[in-house]
């Protein structure tokens, strides 16, 4: 191959392509050569020094270019009196690296000494002892002795809080701190958040950060995970148990519909009575998804499963009263009752239940004649099984945000994709980056306009039909470069819609693939930017989405709400509910204080199952922890309903019902939990023990996930259909309330996570600066809206991200929110602060 | 050359030569006049070359040749005036900047000429903050004088001058780290390759040159290259600027062909060692030099890059400190260390930590509580560091060390005492242990 | 706030760089907020940040970097020696060590009762032919005091030029 280099690294032949450094070369052949400040995700820097290697190069003659040669007639190779960095260099054709030589060996002996003059030797108390490369590598090439005099030491701060002492996620050890700059560089190439950095300089060069609040990124876990020392350590985890005392259990991440690989550690401790717990959540390499990432409430958000409040035994109502009840009792008068509704039973599922959950939910209910519903704000699954990312069938490869740039075209619409799936906009990033044509459009700027080409600010409401106009050939630059794009994705979300918006929006942006011809080819298609992990695979599975409303309920003699809370969200009130509820939790909701009958599910890390992401791949996810009380898988409470009314007939394990899925579902045909957990190679090698991670379980041992194929590739002729989105419109003197997504929210899965409890913001709302001088709001007053239902009181934020006209109003803050753009009326609160 | 006739320092023959009249009255701009109206850049870049102008911001480069590297067909291009001049001992450029600003300003102007340059940015060390005021005010007149704008002498050629203030980072002056501190960064040097004639300032092709090299410019192109040549030796031609600072009896700037040798330059311009003491050693080129023993053969070595090289040092900026026969050299290095450690950036490890170490070595003897073993082991440390680091800085904290100790290791030991090191290579862990556990 | 009252300077400090290259104005504009608030201070950082369109955390890794960058209040001028090998050689520590003892000040970095100077020691500043010499870093810039070609100056008169800088 023209673009393939062969070289000599420690006497072994090695090709690579163009442009490999030698360090990586090194690792193909199995070679570590040891490094500190390198990361394979990141751009050589060549500061520690530890890489070094002896580097020699085919001789040229210098005035005619031609090749010198041996005696042998072979290529003389010439080294320089210098050794080099192995991560900075490109190989080049011929060239002998040697890392096998005492000089290389004292080399490496050298700057471990110097490095560890500085480093405080505090291994049996560092919570990275056990995964540490510095302690790895000072036990493979370390000077055994020390030649500094020990009080000479230079003393730096220790438990430095990278924020407040309240609200710091992540604290620093300055004296452990080696300054290889991955924890900056990190923040500056990948997250794009300038909040970390370097002070001072020379030996007193430390991290610092001045961000408010202090480090102030989304993704700040992560540097942990690449600190090649303790000097980074979560609040959540640091002093919590020794690496070496844990045992890991994959998982797929279930607050996003990215579904990050990740990896539970969890221990069993006296301080949790014996139990097995969860200590930390680490990311699990998988290229195609995540890669070695997760963002913060990936890493945090699981404190829920841990919470007393949860559900342990079955209630049912005696009396007014729910008292607690076995099983037997419990699904016997549920099944009983189900199948006397029949068509009247409505079934409202959420979309964090596993693909298991949902399909021996929706067999059950819709077994009995009734209505199996996903109770979800953002419409558009079933095109998103037609012409959603595919998973080329035909190519043999299939849609991987890590391998676009050049020559495709990425639109996001109504998503602020930071806010809605971290790792997407990392990954989205990224592929602009390598080249992508990235379009962004929304009706107020996001942080994802900082990598767009094409930035498209439309009016609140002309989402559905700005999309419309990209149809028009030649309308605009970003129309003709998505058009003439070899490939397309979009990206679709919610902002400034209401349900029936989301429908006409998802509409028009499959349309819009589909007369551009993107769709049924891999690196193509529609993704939606779901509210949770598995609406993707609610669609696959064939279930309707339809938000809980009273009019969902109105017929009905009987309702199911599984992973739903639309009490809690107020959708719907006590008087909507049909005469027999049934509600199947991990808690106390008001939906389920509402209920007939109560049933306590098991948190997803209790027990096995699959969720299908965005990115229509379907994942598996294992156990790590034991279930509470009584509390059963949902699929396997469905299951044991189902069969009671004779609706279904498989059995209620996770495998069992995968296995139905596979049989009846086409997109699933052929897939098993062997297929799903599959693994293979993956590059860059950041895992298991190489000197990169020095143990930190990244290895991905436990599968890579299958990729759905389309309805498009499995033959299905994708047809373009009217999308129309109903007309906005807001009485005078009212302004538009825009509600808008944000990471932290008050969820009930996220709440559990105190320490996150800081960096949620306030309920607020942002307002534009002419609007606010028009009202007489200052930034910081507080703001009283009336809205249709509710009145609500919430902090100003003045600022020109909000449109004139608009007011944008986070989700999930503790107040309540309209489902899509309303109007409000804006006053400055009346209420005297106490 | 001529006596009392300079070629850089030509303040000191004209008086008020930084009055812009003055200046123009002796032939100023005639040269950036002659190059932007009869000559194509290229023809400047070969006359440069042909004069052999080498850099003298310490490499010594071939000035030309540096230009003629700039990428092809990229652009904008950038020239970068190197005026950090923090090597301790040297501050010639200083007296260029405040006493003869024109001629420097007209020499970096022809750079940018034929480098096809639009902008020059000057870099100058924060220290002279006045120096700059003063430069700021001269370029001033250039604009409305009509050197610097718009369309220059009716060609299409424009030309834009700035100065840019460092902040107290002898790493600045290292070209790269100097780039990355216009851009608004910390100051710390850059991998190479690129080097900034392919991605310079702002990642657009660089011209980097020292504010003494850009002086004698308008000379070579007034006079051209075989006028240049008279001065100076084959390989080394032209004038330079000898600092001379430390035991010296007239200390201060001369400028001398280069060639001159060591004895002259000390006894005929600088009236020998202050108080008619010894001449012990010398540092040729500020704190980073090889401290050299003085001997005849020394003393009767030309000034110029190769001879200098020859003796296994280098003439650099020609800093030339003297130390006279009172001086322990434990103690010079002592002061170059806490220099270097000062200095360095932190970004590579055997600088950051060998500076720091070889420091806190170096205090230990200084302060008589060292042993012999102590002083093996400094030069242990200084070998470590060597041939290892990211940039030249931490090279040069080395090289007064590794020389001192190879020619004046007496002066070390006679500072420790015999007993045992005070480095308890067992005990020490153990204490770290103890002491983690807060 | 900078912009109320350096608007122009700003404006001229800005249009010295590309525009997209708002950066590069981060030290200049640095200088101009220590000489308004005699140290750079998180607000400060901010401010700066918020000129050129630069995180704080970039920002603050250049106030930490350059030494004549002060993060901390000191007094009204520092008074900076340079005490450096060439400087050394004739003579700056013992005289620097007289100079504080004229001050009252016991060690470097102090600051003199009356709040006027704090003494620091520094690296060459490029005036080793005429040493003993010193810079002082006010509100107006930094300015050299150094000895004359042929003649050391004396403690007595490096006193006496700060007593000259009093109340100016
Ligand atoms: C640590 C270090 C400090 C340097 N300091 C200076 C300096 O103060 N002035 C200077 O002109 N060159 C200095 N240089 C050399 C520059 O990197 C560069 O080679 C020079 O500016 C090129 O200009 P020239 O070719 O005209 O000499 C320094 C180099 C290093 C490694
Ligand atoms: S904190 Fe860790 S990752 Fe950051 S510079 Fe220090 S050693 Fe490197
Ligand atoms: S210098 Fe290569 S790994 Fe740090």
């Amino acid at each position: 191959m023209a673009d393939q280099v062969t070289l000599t690294i420690d006497g072994v032949s090695v090709s690579v392509p163009k442009g490999t450094l030698i360090v990586d070369a090194a690792k193909r052949i199995d070679n570590d050569i040891p490094v500190f400040c390198y990361h394979p995700k990141l751009k050589p820097v060549g500061m520690c020094r530890m890489c070094l290697v002896e580097v020699g190069r085919v001789m040229k003659d210098r005035a005619t270019g031609q090749v010198v040669l041996d005696d042998a007639g072979q290529p003389k190779v010439g080294f320089g009196p210098k050794l080099e960095t192995a991560c900075t260099t490109p190989v080049e054709p011929g060239m002998v690296v040697v890392g096998a030589s005492q000089k290389v060996t004292d080399a490496r002996d050298d700057i471990l000494e110097f490095l560890l003059t500085s480093h405080p030797l505090d291994c049996p108390v560092c919570d990275k002892g056990g995964e540490c490369p510095l302690q790895n590598l000072t036990l493979r090439h370390g000077p055994g002795k020390s030649r500094f005099v020990y009080d000479e030491k230079q003393k730096n701060d220790k438990h430095v809080p990278l924020g407040g002492p309240d609200d710091a996620l992540i604290f620093l050890d300055r004296e452990r701190c080696i300054q290889c700059a991955r924890c900056t560089r990190f923040c500056d190439e990948i997250a794009d958040d300038h909040v970390l950095g370097f002070y001072q300089r020379g030996r007193k060069i430390e991290i610092a950060t001045f961000s408010e609040p202090g480090f102030d990124s989304k993704f700040s876990g992560n540097t942990t995970d690449i600190c090649p020392v303790g000097a980074l350590t979560t609040a959540d985890f640091r002093f919590g148990a020794r690496p070496w005392e844990l045992t890991t259990s994959a998982s797929i991440c279930n607050h996003c519909p990215v579904g990050c690989n990740t990896t539970f550690s969890t221990r069993r401790e006296a301080k949790s009575g014996g139990k097995q717990v969860i200590k930390r959540v680490l990311p699990r390499q998988n290229e195609q998804v995540n890669e070695v990432w997760i963002c913060d409430k990936g890493r945090f958000g699981y404190h829920f499963i841990e919470s007393p409040a949860r559900l342990t035994a079955p209630l049912v109502r005696k009396d007014g009263k729910l008292v607690e009840a076995t099983w037997d009792e419990a699904l016997t008068r549920v099944a009983e009752t189900f199948k006397a509704a029949g068509s009247a039973l409505v079934g409202l599922a959420g979309g964090r239940l596993s693909n298991e959950d949902l399909f021996a939910f929706k067999q059950a209910v819709s077994g009995v004649g009734g209505k199996a519903l996903l109770d979800a704000p953002l419409a558009g699954g079933d095109l998103t099984t037609v012409v959603g990312v595919s998973a080329g069938v035909n190519s043999g490869a299939g849609t991987d945000l890590g391998q676009i740039g050049k020559g495709t075209a990425i639109l996001v619409v109504a998503s602020d994709l930071e806010e809605e799936a971290p790792l997407w906009w990392l990954r989205v990033k990224a592929a602009a980056e390598r080249g992508a044509t990235l379009i962004v459009a929304n009706a107020r700027p996001t942080k994802t306009d900082r990598y767009a080409k094409h930035v498209v600010r439309y009016d609140v409401g002309n989402a559905v039909s700005t999309l419309a106009g990209m149809l028009l050939e030649g309308s605009s630059d970003y129309a003709t470069a998505f058009a003439q794009a070899e490939n397309a994705l979009v990206f679709y979300g919610r902002e400034g819609l209401d349900f029936a918006g989301t429908q006409a929006l998802a509409q028009a942006c499959a349309n819009l693939l589909i007369e551009t011809k993107h769709v049924g080819r891999a690196q193509n298609g529609l993704i939606g930017v779901w509210t949770t992990a598995n609406a993707q695979g609610a669609a696959e599975l064939g279930l309707t989405t339809t938000p809980a409303s009273p009019a969902v309920l109105a017929a009905a003699r009987a309702a199911w709400f599984v992973g739903t809370d639309p009490l809690g969200d107020g959708r719907l009130t006590r008087k909507d509910l049909p005469p027999f509820t049934v509600v199947q939790e991990l808690f106390l909701t008001d939906t389920a204080k509402a209920a007939d009958v109560v049933l306590p599910a098991a948190a997803w890390a209790e027990r096995e199952g699959t969720y299908t992401s965005g990115e229509r791949r379907v994942q598996r996810f294992y156990p790590a922890v034991p279930a509470p009380g009584a509390t059963r898988p949902d699929c396997q409470i469905a299951a044991e309903i189902g069969k009671a009314m004779g609706a279904t007939r498989f059995g209620g394990f996770p495998a069992q019902v995968f296995l139905e899925i596979a049989r009846t579902v086409p997109a699933f045909a052929g897939l098993n939990y062997a297929a799903v957990s599959k693994v293979a190679p993956q590059w860059p090698d950041v895992g298991g023990r190489d000197q990169y991670y020095g143990g930190a379980s990244t290895t991905n041992l436990q599968g890579l996930g299958v990729q759905l194929p389309s309805a498009a590739e499995r033959g299905t002729v994708p047809q373009a259909a009217r999308a129309e989105a109903p007309a906005l419109a807001h009485p005078v003197g009212t302004l538009l309330v825009l509600p808008i997504a944000k990471l932290y929210d008050r969820g009930a899965t996220f709440a559990p996570s105190t320490l996150v409890h800081p960096r949620v913001p306030a309920p607020f709302v942002a307002i534009n600066p002419a609007d606010a001088a028009r009202i007489g709001l200052a930034d910081g007053d507080e703001a009283e809206l009336a809205l249709d239902a509710d009145t609500v009181l919430v902090v100003a934020k003045v600022t020109a991200d909000a449109p004139e006209g608009v007011l944008l109003l986070p989700v999930g803050l503790g107040v309540a929110t309209p489902e899509g753009p309303a109007p409000a009326r804006v006053a400055k609160s009346a209420r005297v602060a106490a | 050359m001529d006596q009392g006739k300079h070629i850089l320092f030509r303040h000191r023959d004209i008086a008020n030569l930084r009055d812009l009249d003055v200046y123009l009255a002796h032939g100023g701009f005639e040269a950036f006049k002659k190059a932007v109206t009869t000559l194509t850049p290229q023809q400047v870049i070969d006359e440069v070359k042909n004069a052999g102008l080498r850099g003298r911001g310490g490499a010594g480069f071939p000035t030309g040749l540096k230009w003629s590297f700039l990428t092809k067909d990229s652009f904008p291009r950038y020239v970068v005036i190197n005026s950090d001049e923090s090597e301790p001992g040297t501050f010639k450029d200083r007296e260029i900047l405040t006493h003869n600003p024109f001629q420097f300003l007209e020499g970096a102007m022809i750079t940018a000429y034929a480098s096809q340059a639009n902008t020059i940015y000057n870099y100058v060390r924060g220290e002279y903050w006045d120096v700059v005021a003063g430069l700021e005010r001269c370029v001033a007149q250039l604009y409305e004088r009509g050197f610097l704008g718009e369309k220059l002498f009716g060609t299409e050629f424009k030309l834009d001058f700035f100065h840019h203030r460092g902040a107290g980072a002898y790493i600045c002056g290292e070209e790269s780290a100097l780039l990355e501190s216009i851009e608004g960064k910390l100051g710390q040097p850059r991998l190479k390759p690129p080097f900034p004639a392919d991605k310079g300032l702002y990642a657009k092709p660089t011209v980097v040159n020292n504010t003494e090299t850009v002086t004698n410019v308008p000379f070579i192109i007034q006079h051209g290259a075989a006028a240049y040549r008279q001065n100076g030796t084959e390989k080394s031609p032209g004038t330079k600027l000898f600092c001379l600072s430390g035991h010296i009896q007239k200390p201060g700037n001369v400028e001398l062909p280069l060639g001159t040798t060591l004895r002259e330059l000390i006894y005929t311009h600088g009236g020998g060692i202050r108080g008619g003491k010894g001449f012990k050693a010398v540092m040729l080129s500020g704190a980073s030099s090889v401290v050299l023993k003085v001997d005849d053969a020394l003393l009767d070595t030309p000034l110029d890059y190769e001879s200098v090289a020859a003796k296994g040092a280098m003439l650099g900026s020609a800093s030339v400190i003297v130390l006279d026969e009172t001086v322990d050299l434990s103690w010079v290095i002592l002061k170059t260390t806490r220099f270097f450690k000062h200095e360095s950036c932190g970004k590579c490890t055997p600088c950051r930590e060998g500076t720091f170490w070889m420091l806190s070595i170096l205090e230990r003897i200084n302060q008589g509580g060292a042993a012999k073993a102590d002083v093996d082991l400094l030069q242990n440390v200084a070998s470590q560091i060597q041939n290892k680091c990211l940039c030249p800085l931490g090279e040069f904290s080395v090289t007064p060390v590794l020389a001192s100790l190879k020619t004046f290791r007496g002066d070390f030991d006679a500072r420790t005492t015999d007993g045992a090191p005070k480095a308890a290579p067992k005990s020490a862990p153990k204490k770290a242990a103890v002491e983690a556990g807060d | 706030m900078l912009t109320d009252k350096f608007a122009s300077e700003i404006t001229e400090i800005l249009n010295r760089y590309p525009a997209e290259r708002r950066r590069s104005a981060v030290m200049p504009l640095l200088y101009l907020a220590q000489s308004v608030y005699g140290h750079l201070s998180k607000e400060a950082i901010d401010e700066v940040g918020a000129l050129t369109g630069v995180a704080p955390t970039d920002v603050a890794g250049v106030v930490g970097f350059y030494s004549l960058y002060h993060d901390h209040a000191a007094g009204k001028r520092r008074v900076q020696i340079c005490t450096d090998l060439p400087c050394a050689l004739r003579g700056a520590d013992a005289w620097a060590a007289e100079f504080l003892t004229r001050l009252n000040l016991k060690k470097w970095d102090e600051t003199t009762a009356d709040g006027e100077f704090t003494v620091e020691h520094v690296m060459c500043i490029g005036a080793c032919d005429k040493a003993p010499c010193f810079q002082v870093q006010d509100s107006t810039g930094i300015h050299f005091h150094e000895s004359a070609p042929d003649r050391a100056m004396t403690v007595d008169e490096a006193v006496g030029i700060l007593e000259g800088l009093k109340g100016k």
